[in-house]
């Protein structure tokens, strides 16, 4: 069972010691991470996935229930700790839905009815039906991404979830981050969106490849998160109908 | 001397995980050496260079450059000697995937892209599967859930090597790498032997031939039904 990681800071670009020294995630806590591009914020949940010991560019240091992992906790996908989402949208792999999660649920030790239980998921999560025949190269951005978050809840069912930014993929991104959080994980978020960022319990802020300070969300950001919340859905419906070619001649205002 | 020979498909980061390697070994004292083989050109010494390590870059031009470096290693060996170095560090071009340029005591690291799909690992051969270690580059390029298929397919494969998940860019993955060369064994060539035969290729294309049909060529002919002949005296 994991009841916390601690990030053990490193250094930035520079080379200087990174401000933070040390940040504790707990169980059930979503933090967010944040930052200007290229302040290392993937690089951080990078680091987090290896579970790294010292061995990565920011030689940060991760540790789980206060331990070190073991080299096989690192590596062997049927223990590993943590799921992550990347910002890579596209499949590479030459094979259908079906096939492709069915191997990835034999790598996890899952069993083979995750399958269907993915592909049902993903389909709640984005507007084009996804189907197991068909090939995963030409999914569309809005399917591979809701067919990676399906892949990411159901079969890499891991205690710690990276996300690696959501927004921009056409799919219902609250709902996405409501499954993959699942209940008693930890989760981090990189993202740039104040929707997302705002839903975290606390967030990373990152500059020049360092951790700089830990902002925890005021009870007035999570009044302002409600409200982003709701334009946010405005902003899907719109979207959908303009997709479907309909005429947008008005809509209903938001009442906060 | 301790040999390390590095195999890998063109463009799947041997180079740029080397030298992160390299730098790491040379932090710790250890002076490595490095034979660049390649076919046509390769501008990489320059890299080799500028981490200050000595190396030789040698060019098959039309020859397998596999075999070219196979019959080289002596010499290579006399040279890393005459450079003062402990580790010789060869990294070859293998392009056919028939080849397994690993002798039995040499440190074996096979560099493989995880962006050519998790088919891969079933087609290149013998380079993966006799390999002491699987080094997977570009693993950041793809979602966790192929990453793991990869793995798996390597495994698949090779079930006894050791999978280092590096990054040629950020250098993720290559001090374990270095760490691996240093507890690599000293070779001597003596009784030394290849882990795997080179592929069957006597014929007249070895020798220049460059007409294609069927009644011009000889030797050892495999026929796409499955048939094997050997054609002339």
């Amino acid at each position: 069972m994991i009841e916390k990681i601690t990030i053990k800071g490193g250094y930035d670009k520079q080379g200087n010691e990174e401000p933070l020294k040390e940040v504790i995630i707990k169980k059930g806590e979503i933090f967010g991470v944040v930052g200007p591009t290229g302040s290392g914020k993937s690089s951080l949940i990078g680091d987090i996935e290896q579970l790294a010991q010292k061995d990565t560019f920011s030689k940060r240091k991760i540790l789980v229930n206060d331990e070190e992992p073991s080299y096989e906790d690192r590596t062997n996908p049927r223990k590993k700790m943590v799921a992550q989402l990347s910002q890579n949208m596209n499949f590479l792999a030459d094979m259908t839905v079906g096939d492709f999660l069915s191997l990835h649920a034999k790598c996890r030790g899952a069993s083979n009815t995750c399958v269907d239980k993915v592909v049902k998921l993903a389909n709640t999560l984005t507007g084009e039906p996804i189907k197991k025949e068909h090939e995963l190269t030409i999914l569309s951005g809005g399917q591979s991404r809701a067919l990676m978050v399906a892949d990411v809840a159901i079969i890499s069912n891991s205690p710690i979830v990276l996300i690696d930014e959501i927004e921009n993929a056409g799919i219902r991104k609250h709902d996405a981050l409501k499954v993959l959080a699942g209940h008693g994980k930890i989760v981090l978020v990189v993202t740039h969106d104040p929707v997302l960022a705002l839903m975290t319990d606390k967030r990373i802020v990152m500059r020049n490849g360092g951790m700089e300070k830990v902002v925890g969300t005021s009870s007035s950001e999570k009044e302002i998160s409600s409200k982003l919340n709701k334009i946010d859905e405005l902003m899907l419906s719109l979207r959908e109908k303009v997709r479907n070619g309909e005429v947008i001649e008005d809509f209903e205002e938001i009442e906060f | 001397m301790r040999m390390v020979i590095v195999a890998g498909t063109p463009g799947s980061g041997k180079t740029a995980v080397l030298i992160h390697a390299l730098r790491s070994l040379k932090e710790q004292g250890f002076k490595p050496a490095v034979v660049k083989v390649d076919c046509l050109y390769t501008d990489d010494g320059t890299k080799f260079d500028r981490v200050g390590v000595p190396n030789l870059v040698g060019l098959s031009m039309d020859m397998c450059p596999d075999h070219y470096a196979i019959y080289n290693l002596e010499d290579m060996i006399k040279w890393a000697q005459d450079n003062e170095a402990d580790f010789l560090v060869i990294e070859t071009a293998g392009l056919c995937h028939r080849c397994a340029p690993f002798t039995r005591n040499s440190l074996g690291v096979c560099v493989i892209d995880a962006t050519s799909g998790p088919n891969t690992p079933l087609k290149v051969g013998p380079f993966l599967s006799t390999s002491d270690i699987a080094v997977v580059t570009k693993g950041d390029m793809i979602s966790q859930a192929e990453r793991e298929i990869f793995r798996e397919r390597v495994l698949e494969v090779n079930p006894n090597c050791k999978i280092i998940d590096a990054n040629g860019l950020s250098g993720q993955g290559c001090t374990e790498l270095a760490e691996e060369m240093m507890n690599s064994q000293e070779v001597s060539l003596e009784d030394e032997k290849l882990r795997h035969s080179a592929p069957l290729a006597v014929c007249t294309l070895c020798v220049g031939e460059t007409k294609v049909n069927k009644k011009y060529h000889r030797g050892i002919l495999r026929r796409i039904d499955g048939f094997q002949s050997y054609e002339g005296e």
